[in-house]
C-alpha cells in the first residue's frame, strides 16, 4: 500500500449533484455520494434506476451534465492517480477474438503499477496474491474462454485486486455468479476491506457481502431515494416496494446447491 | 534450395517475405483481439491514393503510401471515436474513395494508366528494389517494436478497453498508435503479397494459432512462427514454380489453417484429459482415469 496522500482524510468518492444524460434521456437527477476511507458502501435499485451510471461516472466514464466528482480529495478533471483505483466492471459475454490465460488477463491489473517496466518480482507476486485470494491459481494457465460465470467474475475481480487498489469499484459483482463464487468473493472483499480499502459496489441483492456493507444507497429513477444501513433495508413494514428492489437473504429460504444460477 | 541465394532480387524477396512475414502477424493479432479483423484490408484500399500520388509525384510510392495510409488509419480511429450512429457507412466511404482516389490519381498522372496500381494490389515481391529493402528493414522494426515493446499495454487496451482506461493508460494515444501501426504494416506488405490480401497475412496466420492455443503470448508466437513460415516459403515455391508469390502465400497460409483446425479436436481432447487428471476431485469429467 502507498503512504497516505495529503489531505488523507478526504472521502474517497465524493459525488454532489451529479447530473448526467444518456442519450436524451436524463439518467441521474442530482445524486449526492460519498465514500469515506475504509468504508464499504452498495448502490442499490432497480434496474434503470441509475445505479451502474452512477458507478460508470464515479470513474469518470459518464460525463456529468453538471454536479461535481472529486476522488481522493482531487477533482476528477486532475485526478492522475489511477492505480489507486480498482474496477471490476460489469461482466461481459462478449469475448475478445484471441485466446488469453487467466494469469493474462490477470496480469494488466498490475499495468497501473509497473506501467513500461518489465514485470518485475513484486508484479508477479501481486498477480499470484490476486489468484489465490479469488481461488484460480489453479487455472492460471487456462484459457478465460473456458471458465465458468462466476469464474470469469473471480478473475476480473483478481484483476482489479493485482493493482493492490485502495478503492474497489464493482458494477453488479454477482450477476450471475454461482453461489460457491459468491462465498468466495464475500471472504476476498473481506480481506481488502480488512486491509484498509474502501468499496463502492452495484448490487441487486446483498447476498453473502451482506455483512460487510456498512451503508446502502438505494437509488430510483436517478435519485437517491434512501441511504440506510442494510438490515433496516430489510424491514417491509417500513418499504414495502423493497421486496422488488432487494431480496433479503434472510426472507427467502435459499436451497445451496452451488450451481450456476 | 542455394541457388536461389544467387540472385540479388531473390536475396531482396526473401529478406522482404521474413521481415513481413514476422511483422503482419504481430500487429494483427491486436486487430483479431478486437474483432476489427477487416481494418488491414480497409487500410489497404486506402493506400492505393497513396501508391498513386507516388506516382504521379515521382517519388517513392513506399513513403507516399505510408502517409496516406497512416492518415486514413488515424480517421477510421477518430471515426471509431466520435462516429455517431453508423460508424460502418463512414468506413465505407473511407475504403472506396481511398480506392478510387487511387485510380483517379494515377490516370491524371503523365502515362500513368490503372495498370499501374495492378503491382500495389498483388504484389510482386521479386521487384523488390535496393532502396526499398531499405525502407521495409527500417518500417518493420518499427512495427515490431511497438507490437512486442507495448504488447501489455496493447493487450489490456484490445482486451477491456473500459478497465484500460480506468487502469490509467493512454488510451486514445496507444490506440492512434496502434492504427498507425497497421497502417505501416500494409505499406511495408504491399510489395511482397499486395495490397488486396495483405490483410490475409495480418489475420489468418493468428486465426490458424488460436486454434490450438490457450494464451494470447503463445498465440502471437506461434502466429509468428506460422507468418514467416508461409511467407518465406511461398517466395521460395513461387521461385520455383513459376506462379505469383502473394497468392501462394495467401493459399499456404489457409493450408496451414486448415491443417491445425483439422488437429484441433485431438489437442482439445488431450486437454480434457490432462483436466480431468489434474482436478479430478473437482468432479470435472470425473470419469476420466486420474492421472491420465
Amino acid at each position: 500500500m502507498d503512504v497516505p496522500a495529503p489531505g488523507g482524510s478526504a472521502p474517497v468518492i465524493s459525488l454532489r449533484g451529479a447530473h448526467a444524460v444518456l442519450g436524451a434521456r436524463p439518467v441521474l437527477r442530482g445524486i449526492d455520494l460519498t465514500v469515506g476511507r475504509g468504508e464499504v458502501v452498495a448502490l442499490l435499485g432497480a434496474n434503470g434506476s441509475g445505479k451502474s451510471t452512477a458507478v460508470r461516472a464515479a470513474i469518470g466514464r459518464v460525463p456529468l451534465t453538471s454536479g461535481e466528482l472529486e476522488l481522493f480529495g482531487t477533482p476528477l478533471r486532475r485526478f492522475r492517480d489511477w492505480r489507486r483505483v480498482g474496477y471490476v466492471p460489469q461482466r461481459s459475454t462478449a469475448a475478445a477474438g484471441v485466446p488469453a490465460t487467466v494469469r493474462e488477463v490477470v496480469s494488466s491489473g498490475r499495468l497501473a503499477r509497473h506501467r513500461l517496466r518489465p514485470l518485475g518480482r513484486t508484479d508477479r507476486a501481486a498477480v499470484q496474491r490476486a489468484l489465490e485470494l479469488v481461488g484460480m491459481a489453479g487455472r492460471a494457465k487456462d484459457s478465460v474462454s473456458a471458465l465458468s460465470g462466476g469464474q470469469h467474475q473471480r478473475v476480473l475481480i483478481a484483476r482489479a485486486l493485482a493493482g493492490e487498489p485502495e478503492l474497489l469499484i464493482m458494477d453488479e459483482p454477482l450477476a450471475g455468479v454461482d453461489l460457491a463464487s459468491q462465498h468466495v468473493l464475500a471472504d476476498a472483499l473481506r480481506d481488502q476491506v480488512a486491509s484498509g480499502a474502501s468499496v463502492l459496489l452495484v448490487l441487486h441483492e446483498l447476498g453473502p457481502l451482506a455483512p460487510l456493507i456498512d451503508r446502502s444507497v438505494v437509488l430510483r429513477d436517478g435519485r437517491v431515494e434512501r441511504v440506510a444501513r442494510p438490515e433496516q433495508l430489510h424491514d417491509p413494514a417500513c418499504h414495502p416496494h423493497d421486496s422488488e428492489v432487494v431480496h433479503p437473504a434472510s426472507a427467502v429460504p435459499r436451497i445451496e446447491t452451488g450451481q450456476l444460477s | 534450395m542455394i541457388e536461389i541465394l544467387d540472385y540479388a532480387f531473390m536475396q531482396r524477396a526473401l529478406l522482404a517475405a521474413l521481415l513481413v512475414g514476422v511483422a503482419a502477424p504481430a500487429v494483427g493479432i491486436y486487430l483479431v483481439q478486437r474483432h476489427q479483423a477487416i481494418m488491414g484490408d480497409g487500410i489497404g484500399h486506402i493506400a492505393l491514393t497513396g501508391v498513386a500520388l507516388g506516382f504521379l509525384l515521382s517519388t517513392n510510392a513506399v513513403w507516399t503510401a505510408v502517409l496516406v495510409s497512416a492518415a486514413g488509419a488515424v480517421a477510421i480511429e477518430l471515426v471509431r471515436w466520435y462516429g455517431k450512429a453508423r460508424g460502418d457507412i463512414a468506413l465505407a466511404l473511407l475504403f472506396y474513395g481511398g480506392m478510387a482516389g487511387g485510380v483517379m490519381i494515377i490516370n491524371l498522372a503523365p502515362g500513368g494508366s490503372t495498370a499501374d496500381l495492378l503491382t500495389a494490389m498483388f504484389g510482386s515481391v521479386t521487384t523488390v528494389a535496393a532502396e526499398d529493402v531499405t525502407a521495409v528493414v527500417l518500417l518493420s522494426c518499427a512495427v515490431l517494436a511497438v507490437c512486442l515493446g507495448l504488447r501489455r499495454q496493447l493487450f489490456a487496451v484490445c482486451q477491456d478497453e473500459e478497465f484500460a482506461r480506468v487502469t490509467g493508460l493512454p488510451v486514445r494515444l496507444l490506440n492512434l498508435l496502434l492504427a498507425v501501426t497497421a497502417a505501416v504494416t500494409v505499406t511495408v506488405a504491399m510489395r511482397v503479397v499486395g495490397l488486396l490480401l495483405v490483410s490475409a497475412l495480418m489475420v489468418i496466420p493468428v486465426a490458424a494459432a488460436q486454434q490450438v492455443t490457450r494464451g494470447f503470448a503463445v498465440t502471437l508466437g506461434l502466429s509468428v512462427t506460422l507468418g514467416t513460415l508461409v511467407a518465406v516459403s511461398g517466395t521460395v515455391v513461387s521461385f520455383y514454380a513459376d506462379v505469383p508469390p502473394g497468392a501462394t502465400i495467401v493459399l499456404l497460409a489457409i493450408a496451414v489453417f486448415a491443417a491445425l483446425a483439422a488437429l484441433t479436436p485431438l489437442v482439445t481432447r488431450r486437454r480434457a484429459v490432462r483436466a480431468a487428471g489434474d482436478e479430478a476431485p473437482a468432479g470435472l469429467l470425473s470419469r476420466e482415469p486420474a492421472g491420465g
